[in-house]
């Protein structure tokens, strides 16, 4: 009831907090797709590059955010960007990367070589065949990077909330600090609802960027 | 014309070396189709892929109407050679229409031409466009596939082709139907097609020559009767198989070896008659009867007209088959044996009588090839007794 009531009372508090928390999730993997799909098809190329980035992106993931959000604050600070948006953003981008460049690493490279002959024995040059052939038989596997690293990071950015970043994790953190069970826990579900969601709208996403055929 | 020249590839292992294609020198005139044929490895698809350069020579050239096709820009010498790769390749993302259109728009054709062309194209190999043009590969069958495969690498009217095992994927009776097909097409098209495949009997079918690889060398080049008649070693002899007189029937029809029957009876005639017909035009065991439009319908045997009076209509026995002038002689020998014959009337398009095919006829045009031959001489043996 306790938690209804705060519900009702805060709407427009929720609202906000949820709106700031897609944005910067959103901006955060939005970038790092941009990012990571070439470096995955970049990486197709050479396998030994490939080895050495996709090792970089596993460790990478492995640094819990808080540590992460520690080491950039010095860095940031000389530009004066320490705490706050740039390096919530920054941290998912680089979360991402790993879900992002191996899923398309992988989708690529498992291209049937068959359709990958084909595609030069007709005449296609490089990049009409990654074009029209190697990246639209890869779109499901892709977007399916993009889910993880977006459902992975709505949880890392709530804990952005420690550096200023806002978002949900907002809620969390007063609700620790107050004492506040009614504003941790609709943090919380707020937090794993919008996974969810996010999650289910980028599946029929997937679904409709996913070539007809396949 | 395709000429190739010394052409060597080695690949460098880890295992060591291999050659694939070992100093290959051979020449497929315009318009022919040129089959090559041998063991799984000894390099066809090798060979057939430094074509268009998606194997890189290791030394050697390829000339494709006397134009070397090293110095060559790969896309375009590619956009040039229509290619059928062995898993057929269709790309499962795009429809019919867009597989089948795919080089006539790299190569900057306009819509309305290359829309028509793959409607045209699909009619060819029997598909209805209105059906098939906006399936995706994955609602065809394996056969579908195939010939949207043939017909995508002709969409351009590319001068040469290379293929595959194009037909590998299809059960055999369907791939005798893409065959025909295909063969239909070719004389209407007349492309120069490099053609891979493991089997001898559809190298046999389809070729004009036959190029018979072993361990990256080509082994013996030729036209497939000069192939089974005269295999240069044992190993060709091993792979073009035992019964290679038999497979020689196959390129031979019976229009080739038809005897003119000058001598019938029809129904109202004794068997007097018959029997001085039959004596007179040197038939040893019957004579054809005929009814009043040549067709024939039956037969007197000598015996019965020897021991018997009466008229021929009485006396006949039923045809048990006839054969017509395309057919080929492998079904002609089949026929024979099915039906314990040893000869068969064949008849017109309309039913008309135009001669007999016989097993001696049949055994004759066969040891005509093989006199030059001495160790021939024992396989013609052995096919008189399997006769
Ligand atoms: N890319 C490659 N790297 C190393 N060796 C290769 C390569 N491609 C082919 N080979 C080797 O070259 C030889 C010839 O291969 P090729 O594919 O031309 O045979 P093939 O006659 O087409 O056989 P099949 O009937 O099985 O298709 C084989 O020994 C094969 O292992
Ligand atoms: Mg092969």
């Amino acid at each position: 009831m306790e938690i209804l009531d705060f519900i009702m009372t805060n709407l427009d508090l929720l609202g906000r907090l949820t709106l700031e928390h897609i944005g910067l999730v959103a901006v955060a993997v939005g970038l790092a797709t941009l990012m990571g799909v070439p470096i995955g098809i970049a990486i197709t190329q050479n396998e030994q590059v490939a080895t050495v980035v996709l090792y970089v992106a596993s460790i990478l993931i492995t640094i819990p955010s808080i540590a992460l959000f520690g080491i950039m604050i010095p860095i940031l600070s000389t530009i004066g960007h320490g705490i706050g948006y740039l390096p919530a953003v920054i941290a998912v981008l680089l979360y991402s990367q790993l879900p992002i460049i191996r899923n398309t690493y992988t989708a690529i490279h498992n291209v049937n070589p068959g359709l990958r002959e084909a595609a030069r024995g007709i005449g296609m040059t490089n990049v009409q065949r990654l074009r029209k052939v190697e990246i639209p038989l890869s779109v499901p596997v892709i977007m399916a990077g993009v889910r993880t690293a977006v459902v992975m990071n709505i949880g890392v950015m709530a804990i952005a909330a420690y550096i200023g970043a806002g978002g949900l994790g907002v809620l969390i953190s007063r609700g620790i600090s107050q004492s506040d069970p009614r504003q941790l826990v609709v943090g919380a579900i707020a937090v794993s609802l919008l996974a969810i969601i996010a999650d289910r709208s980028l599946l029929s996403l997937q679904r409709k960027l996913t070539p007809r055929g396949l | 014309m395709i000429t190739l020249d010394n052409l060597t590839k080695i690949f460098d292992t880890e295992r060591g070396v291999v050659t694939a294609a070992d100093h290959i020198n051979m020449e497929v005139p315009q318009g022919e189709i040129c089959v090559l044929l041998g063991p799984s490895g000894c390099g066809k698809t090798t060979t057939l892929k430094m074509v268009n350069r998606i194997i890189t020579p290791t030394s050697g050239r390829i000339m494709i109407d006397g134009q070397d096709t090293t110095d060559q820009d790969t896309v375009s010498l590619r956009r040039n050679i229509g290619y059928v790769i062995q898993q057929i390749g269709l790309f499962p993302n795009m429809t019919i229409e867009e597989n089948i259109s795919i080089v006539p728009k790299l190569i900057g054709w306009d819509k309305s031409r290359y829309l028509k062309r793959a409607s045209e194209l699909l009619e060819m190999v029997a598909l209805d466009p209105a059906i098939f043009l906006k399936r995706y590969p994955n609602e065809l069958s394996g056969g579908q596939q195939q010939r949207v495969g043939v017909i995508r690498a002709l969409a351009a009217d590319p001068p040469v082709m290379l293929m595959d095992e194009p037909f590998g994927a299809i059960d055999p009776i369907n791939r005798e139907v893409i065959q025909d097909e295909f063969l239909k097409l070719h004389r209407e098209l007349k492309k120069t097609i490099m053609f891979v495949s493991h089997d001898i009997d559809e190298a046999v079918k389809m070729a004009d020559r036959i190029a018979i690889f072993k361990d990256g060398k080509l082994i013996q080049y030729d036209t497939p009767d000069d192939l089974l008649s005269h295999p240069i070693n044992d190993f060709v002899k091993g792979f073009v198989g035992r019964d290679r007189a038999l497979k020689r029937l196959q390129l031979v029809t019976v229009a080739e070896v038809l005897e003119s029957e000058s001598s019938v009876v029809t129904a109202d005639d004794s068997l007097a008659t018959a029997l001085q017909r039959m004596d007179a035009a040197g038939y040893e065991r019957a004579i054809i009867l005929v009814d009043g439009n040549k067709r024939p319908v039956g037969y007197v045997s000598r015996s019965v007209a020897t021991t018997t009076n009466g008229n021929c209509g009485k006396h006949s026995f039923n045809l048990r088959t006839v054969v017509r002038p395309e057919d080929d002689l492998r079904t002609v020998a089949s026929k024979m044996f099915t039906h314990d014959a040893t000869w068969l009337p064949c008849v017109s398009e309309h039913g008309k009588l135009m001669g007999t095919v016989t097993q001696r006829g049949i055994t004759h045009h066969l040891g005509a090839t093989y006199k030059t031959s001495r160790v021939e001489g024992h396989d013609l043996q052995h096919m008189r007794v399997a006769t």
